[in-house]
């Protein structure tokens, strides 16, 4: 099944904690995509990252996914969380951690 | 493409008639703004689904003609003693 929809579908039941971002985690090659990454890594999260600009139908095909116009967007145990703002309303409220520690 | 604070604000109430608009033009390019929207209609609606609800109001804009907007969402007051 290669149609985009559902490598996202594979994508996102596969890993626990993922960010569809612009650049990698190394080098986000966007402002929203470098916070949501540094708010993961303050929380010592483990996750893994797909760089939807390597990726034309990803990149598209995740704001059809989740109905959501922007990325970065973040699933957690294969549920979407938000992109990098929400993910920073729920940092500072101590809901990210609660959400991305329960797995360790 | 630059896009009036003012069109935004205009846009979300166009929508969402008792929304409280604060916009922040966070550049000064009127490309880059931080916009914080409070509103009775979100009450019982999940963050998502309230940035959504912001999102369609703006039509499609967002991520392309509007390429970098912060959002925070609220309701009034809580109706709850939480």
């Amino acid at each position: 099944m290669s149609d985009p929809q559902s490598r996202i579908a594979d994508i996102v039941k596969n890993n626990d904690v993922v960010l569809f971002m612009k650049g990698t985690a190394l080098f986000p090659q966007c402002g929203f995509s470098s916070r949501a990454v540094a708010i993961l890594d303050r929380l010592g999260a483990k996750y893994e990252t797909v760089d939807v600009l390597q990726d034309p139908e990803i990149r598209q095909g995740i704001k059809d996914f989740s109905d959501w116009p922007t990325i970065p967007q973040l699933y957690v145990k294969g549920e979407f969380v938000g992109g990098s703002d929400i993910m920073m309303e729920m940092f500072e409220s101590g809901e990210l951690q609660q959400l991305v520690g329960a797995e360790a | 493409m630059p896009m009036p604070a003012s069109e935004i604000e205009r846009l979300i109430k166009a929508s969402i008639p008792d929304a409280e608009v604060t916009i922040r033009d966070l550049a000064g390019d009127g490309d880059h703004y931080a916009a914080r929207v409070v509103s009775r209609r979100f009450e019982g609606m999940s963050r998502i689904r309230q940035h959504q609800a912001v999102y369609a109001a703006l039509g499609g804009r967002v991520g392309g003609e509007l390429h970098a907007l912060q959002l925070e969402t609220a309701v009034p007051q809580p109706e709850t003693n939480q």
